[in-house]
């Protein structure tokens, strides 16, 4: 953690003694974050996403004249080890070691905003980013060493910042940015290393961030104890759409500990000196309140036809017409069901606030979006935009959109009550699992008309889901407590965002060459239960579907999963990656045994981005129905490699996580109240539970980064459920694959 | 007052009888190696050893350290550098978010020193009950018996 460097301003930043300042004019050919060949290096042309949106070069790199390199960015770690992948991408593309950079990541004072850090576009967006950047100061530093040596910069050689004339003649990027505030326009396009040259990207850095964690040093926001802290709590309603009515807080306030009670609105809070006086008075006051509390939720086992029946308007992301006329000789189809599932992080979210004597509120969160969660905050505060500060630090793993911004938003409010005053805030285990935005339910409906040899004619999906994104966006109404204030701020009706590759269709339409093609979703706005951005969005559920229903096509046609897919993939980068995991799965000289059985699936996330395939093989217990993974192969084609290790492990974190919700998780509630309160009423995958994993990751020298995160989750779905089919014979369509619902479809296969 | 070695050092604490060990370790004397996970005693993100056992500190009273010997991840380490166990999870680069890391080498090390030679399946059941939310666990297991070879 750069704590000292976080306690930095940018003034005072900017006052070391040399560093570089640069300009940069923007050029005209402009890209956005969509288009698959606009996400790197090959073929790409202008600025990428995040340098065209904050295109000064001085916003991103610092030379510094102690021979160390400041790299500032807007995209941050949360265990997925960007800070380390980008720091390489810097270290090669401006020629010194790693052990020289000092990185400071999501500031909202100090770093260029580069939006969420989501969607696996660490490296895409901000690893491309930090490349172009670094390539330009590296010309820029040559020209002023071609300068300084009298030599051209066509020649000179540089290694670890040390720049060597063709004369023999040496300088360092130190030397060469001492005593000078250099303003410079950077207007040629950036020369990138040959890849071919690397020494730094594709090889295994070990993460900056690991040892602390693994010695007791302080790493996560939860791990901090400023002076003078004090503990701030909030007591929930008991339910979403609760409403206080009354209460009286003076028992509360005579507390031991107690500093102060907080209500606004329906909105309770405590601050007290210490977390067991904080817990108490919470507790306390959850107790003490009147409420008006519907009963009106829907229950979770309702919750797939009220989907179906809830107001939608269809929207067809995909129409490809087949051009001749030859009728199916027989169409398939089958519905699929995803269960809301919980991001789950083991540490609950948390946040420190002050607010200064300056009227800043300074928050250290571990939001993924701090700049659009600053923003919310403010208006939320009723104040400028510039008098909220958020820096990033470190928390629990969050996979996606979790209470983040939520506590550092209750930090905010409880702070701005006390101000000078430093409050810390964590959430009680019941609070985040209870009151955390979920990965929504979804249905998803397939039909596919096939020809005499079960090739695929014709091929629709129906996709229903509520909102996938409901961040802060820099509207308070998507802050949870702020929807309680009085005045509250109401939450925005969510909007299906455009294109194929977003929330509820993300990787519903096939990558399969089948003729007719037209995929439809059907969007609900309204939101029952709270949603939002979970670890790959639609695309699990969608991959889950689909590589379900091809497995279900090639048993029809009697033919082999692994053949079937390749007849119809002709991407030769899918065809090798799905040729990749079957091969070190053994797939050709499979050993069939009793109750076992073998499962294999692909995607390629959003479509454009990282190509993944998973095999799987299970045993199944036929008295329990319950499900064993053995073993997992998995190939994973991420672009360029930076850090192979690192997605080795993405891609295991995948694997096990998404077992974990295919097998066993869904949040539960009943008319009034969410019953998945805690780690026994909401179980997880644990140590005994888990298969051996190999990863396959393949390199794709000079192309762009994919990212990684969100690649595996789908196909692993996809594969244990095809690994049952192939085990067991029976074929599983609504998440989780209980024991009980394997026994009970077994059962039913008998009679 | 309460009085308790901590790490091989004497510490006292100005903390009520009743107060959880969690918070008084962390928020009193400032270590880092434990975390709130659950407050319920069923993740093990708080896992320290009280006189070699490990216990829930979430769930564990302060005054039950009373007189006894604490330790915390940090207490691991040998003089100031990781500990064989601690220096496996580092070069098995065994860790995504990490949070729950302390709570799952405290627990491995608690193994360890009853069983130095424990197999795979010794130690998924001694950590069976830690939960890890990433997906590190293979990597966890091998740190551990990368440790104890």
């Amino acid at each position: 953690m750069n704590t000292m460097l976080k306690k930095m301003t940018r003034r005072e930043l900017l006052a070391t003694t040399g560093f570089l300042t640069l300009t940069f004019a923007m050029p005209s050919n402009l890209f956005g974050q969509q288009a698959p060949e606009a996400l790197g290096i090959a073929g790409g042309s202008g600025l990428p996403h995040d340098l065209k949106n904050n295109p000064m070069l001085s916003a991103w790199l610092r030379i510094n004249s102690d021979g160390t390199v400041t790299l500032l960015i807007g995209k941050v770690e949360f265990g997925q080890g960007n800070r380390t992948a980008i720091g390489q991408v810097c270290a090669e593309e401006l020629d010194v070691d790693f052990s020289r950079l000092q990185i400071i990541a999501g500031d909202t004072k100090l770093c260029p905003d580069e939006g969420v850090t989501s969607g696996s576009t660490s490296m895409p967006d901000g690893g491309t980013a930090v490349q172009y950047a670094s390539a330009e100061v590296r010309g820029i530093l040559l020209g002023l060493a071609a300068e300084k040596l009298g030599q051209p910069a066509e020649t000179m050689k540089v290694k670890d910042g040390t720049v060597t004339a063709a004369n023999g003649k040496t300088t360092t990027y130190w030397e060469l940015v001492v005593g000078k505030a250099l303003d410079v326009n950077a207007t040629e396009k950036p020369i990138l290393k040959d890849p071919a040259t690397y020494t730094i990207e594709g090889t295994s850095v070990p993460r900056v961030d690991i040892p602390a964690k693994m010695t007791g040093g302080e790493s996560f926001v939860q791990d901090m104890h400023p002076d003078g802290v004090v503990y701030g709590m909030v007591a929930r309603p008991p339910n979403y759409r609760s409403k206080l009515t009354s209460i009286d807080t003076g028992p509360i306030e005579k507390m031991p500990g107690v500093i102060k009670v907080v209500r606004n609105g329906s909105f309770l809070g405590v601050i007290a000196k210490t977390k067991d006086e904080a817990m108490a008075a919470s507790a306390a006051l959850g107790t003490a309140g009147k409420w008006d509390v519907p009963n009106d939720m829907i229950g979770n086992a309702g919750i797939y036809d009220w989907l179906l029946k809830a107001p939608s308007s269809p929207n067809i992301i995909h129409d490809q017409k087949r051009a001749d006329g030859a009728a199916p000789v027989k169409t398939i189809e089958a519905t699929f069901q995803r269960p809301y599932v919980m991001h789950g992080s083991i540490g609950t979210s948390a946040a420190i606030a002050q607010l200064g004597a300056d009227g800043v509120m300074t928050i250290h969160t571990h939001s993924q979006s701090v700049w659009q969660t600053a923003e919310a905050i403010a208006k939320m505060l009723k104040v400028d935009t510039d008098k909220v500060r958020c820096i990033h630090t470190q928390g629990s793993g969050c996979y996606g959109h979790n209470m983040a911004d939520d506590a550092a938003a209750d930090a905010a409010l409880l702070a701005a009550a006390v101000p000078g005053t430093t409050v810390k805030l964590q959430y009680t285990r019941a609070q985040e699992h209870q009151w955390e935005p979920y990965g929504p339910a979804m249905v998803i409906k397939i039909k596919a008309g096939v020809d005499g040899d079960g090739n695929v004619l014709d091929w629709e999906t129906d996709v229903w889901s509520t909102s996938h994104a409901t961040r802060p966006g820099g509207n308070p109404g998507n802050l949870l407590s702020a929807r309680y204030l009085d005045p509250p701020f109401e939450q925005p009706t969510p909007k299906e965002i455009p294109g194929p590759n977003f929330g509820a269709g993300r990787n519903a339409i096939p990558l399969y060459e089948f003729p007719g093609q037209t995929v439809t979703t059907h969007f609900v706005s309204e939101m029952p239960i709270r949603v939002s951005s979970t670890r790959s969005l639609g695309a699990y559920a969608n991959v889950f579907a689909l590589e379900s229903f091809i497995d279900e096509l090639a048993h029809d046609a009697k033919v082999d999963p692994l053949e079937y897919r390749l007849r119809f993939l002709k991407d030769d980068r899918a065809r090798a990656v799905l040729t990749k995991a079957a091969d070190l799965f053994g797939w050709s000289n499979y050993k069939r045994k009793p109750n076992q059985g073998r499962g294999i699936a692909f995607a390629r996330y959003k479509n454009y981005a990282a190509l993944t395939a998973v095999a799987i093989e299970v045993r199944v217990t036929p008295r329990s129905g319950r499900v064993q993974v053995l073993r997992a192969s998995v190939a994973d084609d991420s672009g360029q490699v930076v850090n192979p290790n690192g997605i080795a492990t993405q891609m295991e974190g995948a694997v096990i996580q998404s077992l974990s919700w295919t097998l066993k998780e869904e949040v539960r509630f009943s008319d009034s109240a969410i019953l998945s309160a805690d780690w026994a009423s909401y179980p997880i995958i644990t140590f005994q539970e888990v298969p051996s994993i190999d990863v396959a990751v393949i390199n794709q020298p000079g192309m762009p980064f994919l990212g990684t995160g969100e690649a595996g989750q789908g196909p692993t779905a996809a594969a244990v459920t095809n690994a049952i089919f192939d085990a067991a014979g029976v074929r599983l369509r609504t998440l989780p694959l209980t024991p009980d619902r394997v026994k009970a479809a077994m059962d039913a296969k008998k009679s | 007052m309460l009085n308790f070695q901590l790490n091989g050092h004497d510490v006292t604490a100005d903390a009520p009888d009743d107060a959880t060990l969690l918070w008084v370790l962390t928020d009193d004397l400032k270590q880092h190696g434990l975390k709130f996970g659950c407050g319920l005693s069923q993740c093990g993100a708080c896992d320290v050893m009280i006189d070699g056992e490990v216990v829930r500190s979430c769930q564990t009273k302060a005054s039950s350290a009373g007189g006894r010997s604490v330790t915390t991840l940090s207490g691991l380490m040998e003089n100031g550098k990781a500990s064989k166990l601690q220096q496996a999870f580092i070069d098995e680069q065994a860790a995504q978010c990490g949070y729950c890391l302390s709570g799952m080498i405290m627990t491995a090390q608690a193994l360890i020193d009853r069983n130095p030679k424990p197999t795979e399946a010794d130690v998924r059941a001694a950590l069976n009950g830690n939960l890890c939310r990433c997906g590190t666990h293979t990597r966890i297991i091998r740190a551990v018996l990368r440790a104890t070879e």
